[in-house]
């Protein structure tokens, strides 16, 4: 039987995440686990992961200002964002799927649980997309901005824009679900989810308003790029000897 | 070499479902798939054992003869099944916690020291509150053999092992129950891959 590589991936970097238990956001104080995370040698199973079979089987749906196939389109300022999907040693990540949700223009989600919120549905507007990057690990999505939105969490909180991306990644560990922001968002330093990521790495999650990727009398531009866990380099990596 | 910040994690928050957890992607086996049917069920729960009914219970497995798609799993000579991936996602159910995954169970894999493991789920817990994905495994009860053998398993304090071990009712061959605690007595062991 031929022994297939095991590529472990790099350690995670740790100290670029949140921590778990963040008492300013509640719900993480009962959900956080109090036991250290058990470090275990990587097999098989976490050096190959559900990215490539998972984006074969998935279709892409990458404009959500009409995915709601009403025949309507979406209200609220329409925006392009787009970036690239690279791993920590700085490769493209090609034919990865990358899915998206968010809140309507209004701050809505199109979600049952949403229902009390006291902004209105967009019947164009379903808030999900996803695409598959390109040979280049290029991503592209067409949709509205969405609003900011109240929640419970304190009083008078409210969350930033923002547009949830999940990536599979090519491996188990490099799994990643995170939240676009976006540039000068005077909200974002009031916010606990934003704020629970350390100091040095918040930037990283901030979309720059990007006057190239603007379209002319249909679009803004919005560019941020993706980096995920890549697999740890051997000593027999061309780029490394 | 060259070395990018990762992109932080964050939590999937309330409404994932709308985004990443589609119907009926928590049935695994289709059609005429190879391999022995199993359900796996369970409730996911909190530190003070309160159901959550808004997590989201990945899983990614090989099949039955024990490979991943994967372009990493590179022993062609056991074969692949048309039509399984191998993952599959579930969101709990909002009023008990509970989910379930319709699935074959793994065949056994490699570990690297060229040992098989034994068979064995990994799971991705997400959930609001959770602000980074939790990872861990499910081990099957009647292995207990293979379980005892096991390089990963045997990384866990012996008295925190069963917290990865799914239970069997009598009478129910087949479905495996595998309940996920979170945080507090009786935390599940969760890993740094």
């Amino acid at each position: 039987m031929s022994d297939p590589a095991v590529r472990p991936l790099a350690p995670k970097a740790h100290d670029d995440h949140p921590p778990f238990l963040y008492r300013d956001y509640k719900s993480t104080v009962l959900r956080s686990p109090q036991k250290e995370l058990v470090r275990i040698v990587q097999t098989l199973s976490e050096t190959t992961g559900p990215g490539p079979a998972w984006s074969e089987v998935s279709s892409e749906d990458a404009d959500l200002t009409t995915n709601a196939g009403t025949g309507g389109m979406a209200i609220g300022p329409r925006i392009i964002v787009t970036g690239s999907v690279l791993d920590q040693n700085g490769e493209p990540v090609p034919g990865m799927l990358v899915e998206i949700w968010q809140a309507n223009a209004a701050g809505r989600y199109a979600h049952w649980r949403d229902s009390e919120s006291s902004a209105p549905l967009d019947p164009n507007f379903l808030g999900m997309g996803q695409t598959v990057t390109d040979g280049q690990g290029v991503y592209r999505f067409t949709t509205v901005k969405p609003g900011p939105y109240p929640w419970g969490n304190h009083p008078n909180a409210w969350r930033p824009s923002h547009i949830h991306f999940s990536l599979m990644g090519p491996a188990l560990g490099s799994r990643l679900v995170t939240q676009m922001y976006f540039e000068g968002d005077p909200m974002l330093g009031l916010d606990p989810i934003f704020n629970a990521v350390p100091a040095h790495s918040r930037e990283r999650m901030i979309a720059a308003y990007d006057h190239h990727v603007t379209e002319e009398n249909w679009a803004t531009g919005h560019s941020w790029d993706i980096v995920i866990r890549g697999r740890l380099a051997t000593p027999t990596d061309p780029e490394v000897g | 070499m060259a070395s990018l910040g990762e992109t932080p994690s964050q939590t999937v928050g309330p409404f994932f479902s709308i985004g990443i957890s589609g119907p009926d992607e928590n049935v695994l086996a289709h059609g005429d798939l190879p391999g022995e049917r199993i359900r796996v069920e369970g409730r996911v729960l909190d530190g003070e054992g309160a159901p959550i009914g808004d997590a989201l219970v990945e899983v990614w497995q090989a099949n039955s003869l024990g490979r991943y798609r994967h372009p990493d799993d590179s022993r062609d000579e056991i074969s692949l099944d048309e039509g399984f991936t191998g993952f599959g996602r579930a969101a709990t159910i909002f009023e008990t916690g509970e989910y379930w995954i319709d699935t074959v169970k793994p065949g056994p894999v490699p570990d690297p020291e060229g040992e098989m493991q034994a068979p064995h789920l990994c799971l991705i817990v997400q959930a609001r509150g959770l602000l980074n994905p939790l990872f861990t495994r499910l081990y099957f009860p009647d292995e207990t053999e293979a379980n005892n053998h096991d390089l990963v398993l045997r990384m866990v304090a012996l008295e925190r092992r069963s917290t990865l071990v799914a239970s069997q009712e009598d009478g129910d061959p087949g479905v495996y129950r595998f309940d996920i605690r979170l945080s507090g007595e009786g935390e599940t062991v969760f890993f740094d891959v």
